[in-house]
């Protein structure tokens, strides 16, 4: 089976012709997802917020079904049969999920709710036991507050510092800047490998390179870059890596962790209680090793379990395909839209992947996302839990569309159609 | 008019609107008819939380009544700013406070009562009685 490697380099400029399109099977991966086939507001759905969640395909939802009605049990405590069947089916999940992100260990995967409470986990357990007053902390000025808040948190109360690389117009990181940001006090850098509001891809092998070379250990916020691309947090040299299952058309409600070994160990635990202890006494209480140490109380055993689904679901169609499909219609959707009089693109950096976010002059992105779904077709506006972004761009927020494998040119034009016709209604 | 006269008189006006796109570009007009807010007033004290465009709303009493101006910088806010200050202007602080807002659903709006964050519907109505209070309070 051939495939085909697309630069994300060329593709604004140019519409780059794809044998991808016959091998990738669009109508049968559409019908795959129920979903799909439902109309809202009287139209057909075209779901193009895929950044905020991605839909299921039949598969995961089956799967969902079939853990409450064949096997549903607490994992990691029981005796009996089915808390067997179904401690295994967790624990394929996180093989799975090692081998996803090509970890080294499988007890590298920390299985959490998602994105959110992974990089709140390393900004507490990490900051508790490294980052003191005066430490340095670097992010990105187009991070999602997920991964900004945590880290204000862990500053106010420990007296730490933020340091924010700053982006170019295009929304780029200039990563001269980063490299000037670096001191003696710098702890941990955490940054996105794409941006939720821009799409722009950083190079964030060459940027965790640049860390190491300080030695300062890099958190990796992945949640708009799995579903996207093949990862590999070794080849990357990634020390923590996060995401989320319900962006990767898995459930809601189930994340990953994943951090390398000896940082892990050396974390103190996030929350208390059972299965991530050894041995609990009054006196004194010791914790479990990895990964259950991480792992308190009962998991998402369900979305946990049934993340396989959609892991499955994903390789069975290859990432690489996936990839090269994507980039192309994240091109024909920039050409299309570009017609629009009057639009201007937010993010217009040479790497992106998915997104497309713009405003229209003369309207506010709200009214546009009212009129499209009206037209059924579902976008993202405001400020995608990315204030800083919005006020460096001087904008009070953006028409968003995220974009996955699901969605077609039929759909994209519709949005365009839609787009001119918002325009009409309020200009 | 009552305030329930007003309501009424809405759900008449909407009833000849049968597609969604005749609907709001009606509302879109009800927003250039919204009495305008000072620009003096359009300030951070003035505007309405919980609305993802930008929505300022200033209450003022005369004679025992409460009169609302406002501005969005969204258009259909402004509409939808426009058709609250349309019913509830002019009235006494009681009124206000105790107004059911039925005509919302009534007129095809009910997504718009949906406590999301980019709603700023339920917002601009929770605002309105609070002035209406607390004008009367200090009446």
């Amino acid at each position: 089976m051939t495939y085909f490697r697309v630069d994300c380099a060329t593709f604004v400029s140019h519409h780059m012709k794809f044998e991808t399109l016959e091998i990738f099977d669009i109508q049968k991966i559409r019908s795959d997802f129920p979903i799909l086939k439902r109309e809202v507001n009287g139209k057909p759905l075209i779901y193009l917020d895929n950044g905020a969640t991605t839909q299921k395909p039949k598969q995961v939802i089956d799967a969902i079904s079939n853990y409450y009605s064949d096997m549903n049990s607490n994992v990691h405590r029981g005796v009996h049969y089915l808390s067997q069947i179904s401690t295994d089916a967790f624990e394929v999940t996180r093989r799975k999920l090692q081998e996803f992100i090509h970890a080294a260990h499988e007890h590298e995967i920390i299985l959490t709710k998602g994105t959110t409470e992974s990089i709140n986990m390393v900004a507490s357990c990490y900051g508790r036991a490294f980052i003191d007053e005066g430490d340095e902390i670097i992010i990105s000025a187009m991070e999602h507050h997920s991964n900004i808040v945590p880290w204000q948190m862990l500053c106010d109360e420990k007296g730490c510092v933020l340091k924010v690389i700053p982006m170019n117009d295009r929304g780029e990181l200039d990563i001269e800047a980063y490299k000037n940001l670096f001191s003696e006090r710098t702890k941990i850098a955490s940054f996105t490998y794409v941006s939720n509001a821009l799409g722009t891809v950083n190079p964030v092998r060459e940027m965790i390179a640049i860390a190491h070379g300080h030695g300062v250990p890099v958190l990796i916020d992945g949640a708009q870059a799995v579903q996207h691309m093949a990862i590999d947090v070794q080849d990357l040299d990634a020390d923590f890596f996060v995401f989320s299952g319900h962006k990767m058309y898995g459930p809601t409600g189930v994340g990953v962790l994943y951090g390398k070994e000896k940082l892990l160990n050396a974390m103190p635990p996030y929350q208390g209680g059972g299965d991530m202890i050894k041995d609990v006494t009054f006196a004194k209480t010791t914790y479990n090793d990895l990964p259950f140490k991480f792992e308190a109380g009962t998991p998402n055993i369900e979305a946990g379990i049934c993340l396989t689904a959609a892991i499955d679901y994903i390789q069975g169609i290859g990432l690489e395909h996936i990839k090269a499909y994507e980039d192309e219609l994240l091109s024909y959707a920039t050409q299309a839209l570009s017609k629009v009089e009057g639009i201007r693109f937010i993010g217009t950096a040479i790497h992106k992947s998915s997104v497309i976010s713009f405003v229209v002059d003369g309207t506010h992105p709200y009214d546009i996302g009212v009129i499209l779904d009206k037209l059924g077709i579902a976008v993202r506006t405001g400020h995608h839990c990315a204030q800083p972004v919005m006020e460096r761009f001087g904008i009070p927020g953006t028409v968003r569309v995220s974009l996955a494998m699901y969605n077609t040119k039929e759909e994209v034009d519709a949005l365009v159609a839609g787009v001119e016709r918002a325009v009409r209604m309020l200009r | 008019m009552t305030i329930n006269e007003i309501q009424d008189e809405l759900i008449d006006d909407f009833s000849f609107y049968e597609d969604w796109m005749e609907k709001y570009e009606y509302i879109i007009q009800l927003g250039k008819e919204v009495p305008l807010i000072k620009e003096e007033y359009k300030t951070d004290e003035y505007i309405i939380k919980g609305c993802q465009s930008k929505v300022w709303l200033y209450p003022e009493m005369k004679d025992g009544k409460v009169y609302f101006t406002a501005d969005s910088d969204a258009i259909i806010t402004k509409g939808l700013v426009s058709l609250m200050v349309k019913v509830l202007s002019g009235h006494k602080p009681e009124e206000i406070a105790g107004a059911e807002l039925y005509f919302v659903d009534k007129i095809g709006l009910k997504e718009h009562l949906s406590p999301t964050r980019a709603n700023g519907l339920l917002s601009m109505i929770k605002q309105m009685k609070l002035y209406a209070l607390a004008l009367k309070a200090r009446a």
